[in-house]
This record gives structure tokens, C-alpha cells and sequence, in this order.
């Protein structure tokens, strides 16, 4: 049975007509002791059926560890969302819920090549020197992750040196833990820099800057 | 966006009340505005809207992107992610300032900032937010797994909450002043998880925990008897406060701290209105804030055309 009912097939389509360059959704997984690694090979294979324009490899997390080193895949589910060059973008967990829409969201910032970021918050990226690692923590039922998981795969996709993950919290419990996650979205720049909420640009852009410089 | 010019309309916020006056404001070639946190405001955080008309049940998000899809169709300005500081008098036009450090200025205003969650002002809960005290039942549940968790608040999204919480906690505290004056059906629902125990009768004294919740000392309203809860989470659902601390200085507000407004909109300051869950108008609902917008909307447009000084040109 598909994941996706036809209704939202059929907006995501619409959406995809859009689309320039090929996307390919590089998914990694594991047959035995992760739970969710079937469903997002399903999600991923239904949404690249979408489009002729978006590709999808396996990956299996043990198994293919010259690509799990080239991507730096850490743990399982993830899904690397590719354009003309690797971005930066990844998805640890499924994106279910409201993700779902920051899925689509890449795949269409990525063929287009575009951020969509403001002149200012462009020109000031490319002040970067280092590298700088954001992790976006989430809830599938939070109506307010879905635009800072966006932000971050925007600021990603307009710099080099900038990688993104959503990390959905249930299935990564021990990040949950560790980064003590009470309420989402939480974000965490270089493991130096935490804070709730989804902020707008400028305000996100502080953060990220702050974290370059350190 | 234009901080140099001047607008016809600034609409304050961007909830069911100021889309739908976006709309009936672009309709009438309005050159506006729309300043707000984010679009869609309380209505996002509704797991399930059954009351909306033309829908049976949509999420309160699904339902937002509809409106911002259909206000999008019009050249429509926004400033999202910026909050209202000020709303000012000024001789000619109304100025607002924001938390960017931005000042707008237009010819008449529509106040639709609508509400935020109140808080229980008691010691530890400003501390803890972020930290186990949650407002958003909905956005943080699913961190609350196995953990024992309190939920306060007697309405309708109070046990919408608790029966959210159900699906991830081992246990859920239902706390209540008085009665629980939810929905029987959510009621029942909680019930029947088995993982609910209701305290009625009992006020939130302190939040504790340093780092994190860890728990709860709630008093007996009746007597002098406190109780103390270990748990790791407090989701408090006690109703919500207008957004009108900018506007103190200009509208009149009535002792709940709503802007006050006649059947038309309008406010005690010609050429500032206001629509939605942030006036007094009886009943928060989304469908009466989209009416509200709408008539607010179509309020500021006949300003706008009987404004001596020529304002719009027909």
C-alpha cells in the first residue's frame, strides 16, 4: 500500500514541474535493527517516482562504507538529498508529518541551485572561513520545525561549507538525550551553539556566523 | 517591504483574522502590509479543526496554508519573522515599530495579533521553559516518552493535550482548579488510556528542577495541603492572553486587556481597527476571526476613501 495518498502525489507533482536539474536521493539503510529504515526507503522511492527528474541509490550502512565515509552517514535512516554537487542536506529519520514538506522543499532548492536567501544573508555567508555542521531537531507534529529544517537546508545549499540535518528525535533517542531536548525545533551549530525556536532569517543567520567564528 | 514609503493599510499579524483582511484589503487594490511572527499564528498548533465551514476536519496548519496560498495570489507585502514593538500616532499616518529595528508607516492599521499562551507565574516555570515546561502539546509530546508528565488546565485543549500525551508517556496528571470543563468526549477518551490520573481542586504552587523539570508541588485550593509530583514534563494549557501590549498607548482595551471595538472593527482611534482573538469580540473561533478580518478589512477601505485629505483615490 503507498505512503503517500494520491491527493498529495498529485500537489508534489505539481510542484515538481519546476524542477531543473536532476536531483538523486541518496538513501541509507540497513535490513536488520533499524525500524524505520523500510518506511523511508519506501517514502523515498514513492517520492522519486514522482519525477523523472529524481534518481534514488541504496546505500546499505554497513555494507557500502566507502559512500557511508564519502557522505559521513553517522547513523540510520538518512537520506542525502543531491543535486549537481552535494549540498550538504540530510534527513536522519524519516520525514514524516509536517518534514515531509521540507523534503520537497530540497529536492526543488537543490535542482534549482537557488537558497532563496535574502542578498544580505548570501553576501554575508560567504564570509564563512570554517566549517560549520548545523543539526535541526525535530518533531514529526511540530508545525514550527518544519521552517527552521528549512532555513538550515537553505543556508547549506548557499554555502559550501555549511551541513544541514533534520535529526527526528524519536528515532534518535540518545541525541534526544544527549543534546537534552525538552521542545523542538531545537538546533545545535558545531555542538557549540544550541537554541529553541524557529528564528527568522537574520536571527538564524547570527548563530551560524557565530559558530564560523569560533 | 518598504520602510520609505507609505502604505494604505499595515495589518498586524497574520492569523485567520489578518489573512482574510489581506484579501479583502488586496481586493480593494489596498497597497498593504502584513507584519507577523509567523503566518498562521494559535491556528497552526490545532491538531484538528472540525467547526471551519467547507472542510469536515483539516489541521489547523493544512488549514493556514490555504488561507497564505490564497492570500499569495495577491501583491501582498510581508514582513514574517518580525514581531510589533509600538504602534504610534503620528500626524498624518500611523507608524509601527518592530523587533527588527524596522519602522513602517501607513495610512490605517488593522490590529489582528491575536493571542499567546498565558503562563502560570509561578516560581521555576519561566526558568524551565525549554527544559520540560512546554506549551505546545503538539510540537513536544513525542519527547516525553516513558517519562510522567502533567498537564494544567481544565478545557478543551487541556485534554486535547492529555490525550496527546497519552500516546507517549507512561503517565499523564491531569491537574484542575475547579472541574474539568473539556469535551465529555475527550474526557472519556483520556479515561479509557487508563494513564490518566485526574487531580481536581488543586492550584500549581511551584515548578521544580534546576536543569530540567523534575517536578511538580501543586496545593489543595480547599485546604492548606500540598502534594508533590515527580515528573518530567508540564504542559500548561490555561487559555491565552491578547498581544496588545504595543498598542497600550493607543487603543482602548478592556479589563482583559482586549482591544475594544464596535460591530464595524473600528477601534477609539480613527483609522485603526482590529479583528480577531486579540479584540473583545465574544468567541474565539477561527471562522469569527476570518469574519472579523473581513469586516475589519472592508472598514479600513472606507476610511481610506472618505479620509478628507484625499488618502485613496477612487
Amino acid at each position: 500500500m503507498p505512503l503517500l495518498p494520491d491527493k498529495v502525489r498529485q500537489q508534489v507533482e505539481e510542484g515538481f514541474k519546476d524542477l531543473k536539474e536532476p536531483v538523486n536521493l541518496k538513501v541509507f539503510t540497513q535490513e536488520f535493527e533499524c525500524p524505520t529504515c523500510g518506511e523511508n526507503h519506501n517514502l523515498m522511492d514513492e517520492v522519486a517516482k514522482i519525477s523523472a527528474k529524481i534518481s534514488i541509490e541504496i546505500y546499505d550502512f554497513v555494507a557500502d562504507e566507502d559512500e557511508v565515509e564519502a557522505y559521513k552517514i553517522d547513523k540510520i535512516p538518512a537520506t542525502v538529498v543531491e543535486g549537481k554537487e552535494d549540498y550538504g542536506i540530510r534527513f536522519y529519520g524519516v520525514p514524516n508529518g509536517y518534514e515531509f514538506t521540507t523534503l520537497i522543499e530540497a529536492i526543488r532548492m537543490v535542482s534549482q541551485g537557488d537558497s532563496m536567501l535574502s542578498p544580505k544573508t548570501r553576501k554575508k555567508l560567504k564570509s564563512l572561513s570554517k566549517p560549520v555542521h548545523i543539526q535541526v531537531l525535530i518533531t514529526p507534529t511540530c508545525p514550527y520545525c518544519a521552517s527552521a529544517v528549512n532555513m538550515a537546508h537553505r543556508m547549506a545549499v548557499e554555502s559550501e561549507l555549511i551541513t544541514a540535518d533534520m535529526i527526528e528525535t524519536v528515532e534518535f533517542p540518545y541525541l534526544t538525550n544527549k543534546y537534552n531536548v525538552f521542545a523542538v525545533p531545537k538546533v545545535v551549530i558545531n555542538e557549540t551553539i544550541e537554541f529553541d525556536g524557529a528564528l527568522p532569517e537574520s536571527d538564524f543567520l547570527k548563530h551560524v556566523m557565530k559558530a564560523g567564528e569560533q | 517591504m518598504y520602510e520609505d514609503k507609505r502604505y494604505d493599510l499595515l495589518i498586524i499579524g497574520a492569523g485567520p483574522a489578518g489573512m482574510t483582511a489581506a484579501v479583502y484589503a488586496a481586493r480593494k487594490k489596498l497597497d498593504t502590509l502584513v507584519i507577523s511572527k509567523d503566518v498562521g499564528g494559535q491556528t497552526i498548533l490545532a491538531s484538528g479543526v472540525e467547526t471551519y465551514m467547507g472542510y469536515q476536519y483539516i489541521s489547523g496548519a493544512e488549514l493556514m496554508r490555504k488561507f497564505e496560498e490564497q492570500v499569495r495570489q495577491f501583491p501582498i507585502a510581508f514582513s514574517i519573522g518580525d514581531v510589533v514593538t509600538t504602534l504610534r500616532v503620528e500626524d498624518t499616518s500611523f507608524a509601527v515599530l518592530t523587533t527588527q529595528g524596522k519602522t513602517f508607516r501607513a495610512k490605517a492599521v488593522i490590529v489582528a495579533s491575536g493571542r499567546r499562551a498565558r503562563s502560570l507565574n509561578v516560581p521555576g516555570e519561566k526558568e524551565l521553559i525549554g527544559k520540560g515546561v512546554s506549551y505546545c502539546a503538539t510540537c513536544d509530546a513525542p519527547l516525553f516518552g516513558d517519562k510522567d508528565v502533567a498537564v494544567i488546565g481544565s478545557g478543551n485543549p487541556a485534554l486535547t493535550a492529555v490525550n496527546e500525551l497519552t500516546n507517549y508517556a507512561q503517565k499523564v496528571y491531569s491537574i484542575v482548579r475547579d472541574s474539568v470543563r473539556a469535551d465529555p468526549i475527550l474526557v472519556e477518551k483520556a479515561r479509557k488510556t487508563g494513564k490518566v490520573e485526574f487531580l481536581a481542586g488543586y492550584a500549581v504552587k511551584e515548578l521544580r528542577g534546576k536543569d530540567k523539570v523534575e517536578g511538580i508541588v501543586i496545593k489543595r485550593v480547599e485546604y492548606d495541603k500540598e502534594v508533590a509530583l515527580d515528573v518530567g514534563g508540564v504542559f500548561i494549557e490555561i487559555g491565552a492572553v491578547p498581544n496588545t501590549e504595543f498598542a497600550v498607548d493607543v487603543v482602548v482595551l478592556n479589563d482583559s486587556k482586549e482591544i475594544e471595538v464596535d460591530c464595524d472593527c473600528k477601534t477609539n482611534v480613527e483609522g485603526v481597527f482590529a479583528a480577531g482573538d486579540v479584540t473583545n469580540a465574544p468567541e474565539k473561533q477561527i471562522i469569527v476571526a476570518a469574519g472579523e478580518g473581513a469586516k475589519a478589512a472592508l472598514s479600513a477601505y472606507w476610511y481610506l476613501v472618505s479620509r478628507p485629505e484625499g488618502g485613496l483615490k477612487q
